[in-house]
């Protein structure tokens, strides 16, 4: 990495960063878009084609009801307009991905248009106006053989089909203006806010890790927010709502030192790196020619606006609405609700409140010593392995008085490393806290018939000193005492 | 309309035709020969006639989302002129990073 970065805050007192979202998203529609075969991730390669998600010629391709009934709905809860008629058409490249030399598309006639969304981000509402969400379908999944698995050293590309021809909506935004410094988390907060509406829609698993939600984030600087637009790099491989934070402060930063000292930004696509920075990919000084034309395999695409009307009665409580609920059935303040939002952990939390553990109880958890461990490893809060039933499960110990809070870190230890549930973890760790009064007074005595000169202090009225003699008998416990048990012991001895 | 030997040269690389300078020249005006037939459609066709890219009057042919058997691995891959590890081998993608 050999990029010259301005300090973010001077990049930011410099100039205006205007954003520009694409998401895609994967429907999880029991088949693919165009023919019968199954819709699921992963499996054994290529065990989940047929001629027509193989371009096989002569085959023919049939639209999935479900998919466009769940593009309609998505188009409906981003408030887009739903195109009465519509058509797919032929997205012309060369590229292994696709057998048929093209993939199947929409261009001009998207399924939905012209819609908008509020987000809620530090007190402040930032309207994200949303230009299309149309109906495409995936590309094959290539793994690049050689020394690095790095493209530009391989020697060969395998290629696994079972991906291609999954149906997938891709959303675009507008440009977004008028977000400043707070950039990065504009797009955080829009991409969370997307996942928890496909969630609530059901339409989707939205699993960034396994791509079914993907994201490529655009942004551009310009002197002021009066100036016309700049040029802009398009970040792909942004695979989790940190790296979307991460990545687009990255260009922020490298994009105004191009342009602070008299350069020019090169419109491209830039890739991500889970390390922290991005490295050019394609130029595009060249605009692609994907010579789009109607797919002619497929007739048009008309919604009746009874249909509309009958799929808009079908949407759930969306996830600005959900939000306000639990927050009030949960009783916390607008900053903690923001907090648990953008963490992406209102599920979790929402489950192991379900589990029975309190919202204050499930909240410390995942937003403290969860989200620690997520951090640490560069991994999603969901994808801990550690489910909220646990997590309740590990509360209720403490609850019970079986562990302290010190030695539930040491539970959530185990049941991260694989070693079951709490309860085993607790049992095959030996963590349960000393809570018999005869072993707490011995080593409480001991303690005291060590340290005379302490004794001596609190004797004598300074009980700040039992700090030091509860720490000691801690330690003598492993940990695996009440501190405040411990320390009436203490104050009983020497009063 | 007049198309240039450098517009169909353009076109061979979309569509990964290796054209010479020669053969640019010769199809240059043939293309522009086939593109002035198809244009004369447009004199038939009125105001009142749409543009259509389909022959039949039908929306919404839909299927329903029902899984059906897929085509065996072995029976896929053995159509393939190079196959690893299940997947189809295919040679080293040039002049593009991923
Ligand atoms: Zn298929």
């Amino acid at each position: 990495m050999t990029d010259r970065l301005l300090d973010y805050d001077e990049a930011l007192a410099t100039f205006d960063p205007v954003l520009g979202l694409e998401v895609h998203v994967e429907l999880n529609t029991a088949s693919k878009m165009f023919c019968g075969c199954a819709n699921v991730f992963g499996g054994e390669p290529n065990t989940r084609t047929c001629p027509v998600c193989l371009g096989l010629p002569g085959s023919l391709p049939v639209v999935n009801a479900k998919a466009i009934e769940s593009a309609i709905r998505v188009g409906l809860a981003l408030n887009c307009t739903i195109a009465p008629w519509c058509r797919f058409a032929r997205k012309n490249y060369f590229y292994p991905d696709m057998t048929k030399d093209f993939q199947t598309s929409q261009y001009d006639e998207p399924i939905a248009y012209d819609g908008w969304v509020d987000l809620e981000l530090d007190g402040e509402t930032y309207r994200i106006e949303i230009e299309r969400a149309h109906m495409e379908e995936d590309a094959g999944k290539l793994t690049h053989a050689g020394a690095s698995g790095r493209i530009g050293d391989a020697e060969y590309s395998l290629v696994d089909y079972n991906r291609a021809g999954t149906p997938l909506i891709e959303i675009v935004t507008r440009p977004i203006t008028g977000t400043g410094a707070k950039a990065p988390q504009v797009a955080k907060a829009y991409v969370a806010f997307l996942r928890e509406l496909m969630l609530s829609l059901g339409v989707s698993d939205v699993r960034m890790e396994q791509g079914s939600l993907r994201c490529d984030a655009n942004i551009s600087l310009r002197p002021s927010s009066t100036s016309p637009l700049g040029l802009r790099t398009e970040t792909k491989n942004v695979n989790s709502l940190r790296s979307i934070e991460a990545a687009l402060a990255y260009e922020i930063r490298r994009q105004a030192a191009v342009l602070s000292s008299g350069g020019r930004v090169t419109q491209e696509t830039r890739h991500w790196h889970e390390e922290g920075y991005t490295t050019p990919g394609r130029s595009k000084e060249q605009a692609e020619d994907y010579r789009y034309f109607p797919e002619p395999d497929l007739v048009p695409v008309a919604p009746s606006a009874a249909w509309v009307e009958e799929l808009r009665a079908t949407l759930p409580e969306l996830p600005g609405i959900r939000a306000a609920r639990l927050q009030a059935e949960w009783g916390f303040t607008d900053a903690e609700l923001q907090d648990v939002v953008n963490a992406g952990a209102l599920d979790l939390i929402e489950a192991t409140v379900a589990a029975g553990a309190t919202p204050a109880a499930a909240r410390k958890w995942w937003l403290t010593e969860l989200a620690r461990r997520a951090n640490e490893a560069g991994i999603e809060l969901a994808e801990l392995a550690i489910t909220p039933a646990q997590v309740a499960a590990v509360q209720a110990l403490v609850d019970a008085g079986t562990v302290n809070d010190k030695l539930a870190r040491q539970v959530i230890d185990g049941v991260l490393a694989g070693e079951g549930e709490p309860a085993a973890v607790v049992a095959s760790r030996g963590l349960v806290v000393v809570s018999d009064d005869g072993a707490l007074s011995a080593a409480v005595d001991a303690v005291i018939a060590a340290n005379p000169d302490v004794a001596a202090k609190i004797r004598d009225g300074k009980l700040q000193a039992a700090g030091a003699l509860i720490g000691a008998v801690m330690k003598d416990l492993r940990g695996q005492a009440d501190a405040a048990r411990v320390r009436e012991l203490i104050l009983e001895r020497l009063a | 309309m007049a198309i240039t030997a450098a517009e169909v040269a353009r076109l061979g690389e979309l569509a990964r035709i290796r054209l010479t300078a020669e053969e640019t020249e010769t199809l240059a005006p043939q293309l522009e020969v086939i593109l002035a037939a198809v244009a004369t459609v447009s004199e038939v066709a009125g105001d009142d006639i749409p543009p259509t890219s389909h022959a039949l009057d039908l929306v919404n042919v839909f299927r329903a989302d029902e899984v059906q058997p897929s085509l065996p691995a072995e029976a896929v891959l053995a159509a393939a002129p190079a196959t690893e590890d299940g997947r189809f081998r295919v040679p080293r993608i040039l002049g593009e990073e991923q």
